[in-house]
This record gives structure tokens, sequence and C-alpha cells, in this order.
């Protein structure tokens, strides 16, 4: 596993210096004009990022009134009776419930368990996994939705939800089976 | 979208006014809307960055020989976008950015994505199979090295930081498969239904 760690490492670190470079240099070898094909792309991002913003207010507002009154913790409070019989420390659980909402959250949650019962502790570990293998769902579809211009996502969010929950069940399952 | 978006609002409304917190309410809310500007803009340089890239390597023929390695298995996954589609291009490279962790390029040529297959949407309004699918692979994470919590842990004190990587694939394989799984079967239930044409 050692291996795969480092040769993952040392993917990321290497990657975007040799695309920065590396692009630019076949471009040239193919007899494109470089400069301008790359001005000429990056004049889209600009429109792109405006696009969103619309879509993004929408999302990040509601779940910042919905976190601000306090609803995340109403809601762990109520799911923690049914997920301890499961093996679930009550303590994970604002993970699986801010993980999909936002990231900057979970990223608190994950410290703050760090801290609190230690980097190495059942509850930990579980909301490390479940962190680095799951996405803030609903910020992606806002997104991607966003740019597209589309409104209506049909079963996106259902289906994205599933894919989160077993994520969340393997976290749990993964992390008994290793550590536990 | 319309519901969820509504129902969080409204059990945000409803919590805030039982527990008597009307002002953290109104404040996330204002902070949420100004915290989506800040991230909307902050995005703008990596994305014309990274486009601008994106347009270099599409005139040199790198794109298309990275689609071209990768085409049995999209055409299996998106049956309904031709396999020459400019579309195909742009999920192979977001996905294969992502899968490397780099995510301030994986946004850009996702969004790339989402606009090539609105090109092939019939109703603009409406998500097509291709997009839930994508954008479901998208929110289930393929990274395979999640670098944020490794580095966490190392702050934290772990033993052995990089020791959730393992468990972290394993997890992310899971979701990812069970995503793909339940778009694909979702499509074909009431959720998945094309909604009425709007007036």
């Amino acid at each position: 596993m050692e291996w795969l760690v480092r040769a993952l490492d040392l993917v990321s670190k290497w990657a975007i210096p040799l695309f920065l470079v590396g692009i630019p240099a076949a471009g040239l070898a193919r007899g494109v004009r470089i400069y301008e094909a790359f001005v000429e792309g990056a004049k889209e991002g600009f429109q792109v990022a405006v696009r969103i913003i619309p879509y993004l207010v929408a999302v990040l507002a509601a779940v910042g009134a919905f976190r601000g009154a306090g609803g995340m913790e109403l809601l762990a409070g109520w799911l923690a009776p049914v997920l301890e019989p499961l093996g679930i420390p009550a303590s994970v659980l604002p993970m699986m419930i801010v993980r999909p909402l936002s990231g900057s959250g979970a990223n608190g949650i994950l410290g703050d368990l760090i801290r609190s019962e230690g980097p190495d502790s059942l509850a930990a570990l579980m909301a490390a996994v479940m962190a680095g293998s799951t996405e803030t769902t609903f910020y992606v579809l806002a997104v991607y939705f966003g740019a597209a211009g589309v409104t209506r996502y049909r079963h996106a969010i259902p289906a994205a939800l599933v894919a989160d929950a077993a994520g969340f069940a393997a976290s749990i399952a993964v992390v008994r089976l290793v550590f536990g | 979208m319309a519901l969820i978006w509504f129902l969080l609002l409204a059990t945000g409304l409803l919590v805030a006014v039982v527990s008597g917190n009307l002002d953290g309410f109104t404040r996330g809310a204002l902070d949420g809307a100004a915290g989506a500007v800040t991230l909307a803009l902050g995005l703008v340089g990596a994305l014309a960055l990274w486009l601008g890239l994106l347009r270099v390597a599409e005139e040199a023929g790198l794109t298309d020989a990275v689609a071209r390695a990768l085409r049995p298995v999209m055409q299996r996954l998106f049956p309904d976008v031709p396999p020459d589609h400019p579309a195909m291009t742009a999920m192979v490279l977001n996905v294969s950015a992502n899968a490397l962790g780099l995510g301030n390029a994986a946004t850009p040529l996702g969004l790339k994505a989402m606009e090539e297959l609105q090109t092939l949407n019939p109703r603009r309004d409406t998500a097509t199979d291709a997009m839930v699918l994508f954008l479901v692979i998208n929110t289930s994470s393929v990274q395979l090295v999640p670098a944020t919590v490794v580095a966490m842990r190392a702050a934290g004190g772990a033993e052995n930081p990089a020791s959730i990587v393992g468990p972290t694939l394993l997890a992310t394989a899971v979701s990812t498969l069970v995503g793909i799984a339940a778009a694909r079967l979702l499509a074909r239930t009431r959720l998945g239904r094309m909604p009425p044409e709007l007036a």
C-alpha cells in the first residue's frame, strides 16, 4: 500500500506542472498557434463562472439558513437512536448529514473529531474515510447543472444520495474490518 | 430540485422558530449567498487557465487521443452520446483529473462536459440520462488519494496518516458503482420520468 500512496503522491505533485508545459509543447510540435488558442479558450472562463452564480446562491443560501438555524444538530439528534444499534458511533452522524451539503463543514467536523476523540479513534477513522470517499453532492449538482442552465434534475439527487449512502455504509464496514 | 430547495428553507425556518434562533437562520442565508459569489468568482482564474490549456490540447489533437483510448468504456456508460462527440472527451478528462485529485482542473473540464451534453439535449431545462449519470459519477468521488484528509490526519498526530487511503479507495469504488447502478435504474422509474413540458 505504501508504494501506491507514494506513486499517487508523485503523480499529483507533477501532473499540473507537466500539463502546463507539455500541452503547449505538443501544440507547438503540431503547428498550433498556441498563444491564440490559449487566449481563445480562456475567454470562456469568466462567462462560465458568472453563469453559475445564481444557482450557487440558491443552494448555498438555503443550506446556510438550514445550518444557521441549527437544523443539522436537530437532525443528528433524531437519527442517533436509529443508527447506534447498527454500530455507528453517534459522533460520526453529523459527518453523514453535512458531507453532501458542505465541504468546509465536513472538514470542520473531521477536524473536530480528530481533536476530541483522537486521529486513530474508530469515529475519526470512519469520518476520515467518509470525507475522502464522497463529494459535496449538492454543490457539484448546483455548479454543473447551473453551467448548462438545467433546472429540472429528474433522478439526479436521489441517485447521488443513494451513492453517498452506499459510500457511508462501505466506510463504516471497511473501517470496522480493517481497524475494528 | 425545487422541492428540496423549499424543504431546506421551510424546515430551517421551522427549526429557527422553535429554537428561537431566527438570527442564525437569517445570518446563515445571507452568509451563504455572499459565499456563493466569492466561490464562483474565485473559480475564474483556474477556469480560464484550464479552458485555455484545453483549447490548445484540442487543437493539438491530444484530447481526441485520450478519448479514443477510453472509447469502449465510455460508449457502454453513455450509449446516447455519439462516440466522437466532444462531450465524451470532456467527460473522460474530467474524471481523469478528479481521479488524480486535480480539483481545479477537473471543474472546468466538467463544466465543459455539461455544456457539450447540453448541445445533445432536446429539452434545455431538463437533465438527460447522460447528464445525470455523469454527475452521479462526479458526486460519488473518484479521487484516488484523499490529500486533504491525509493532511488533516497528519496535522492531528495520527500514527500513520495515510492508513485510510486503502479503505477510502474501497469505499469510493462502492459508492461510484452503486451510483452508476442507481442512475441507470432510477431513470426508468417515476423519479426519472420526463416532467411535463413547460408552456
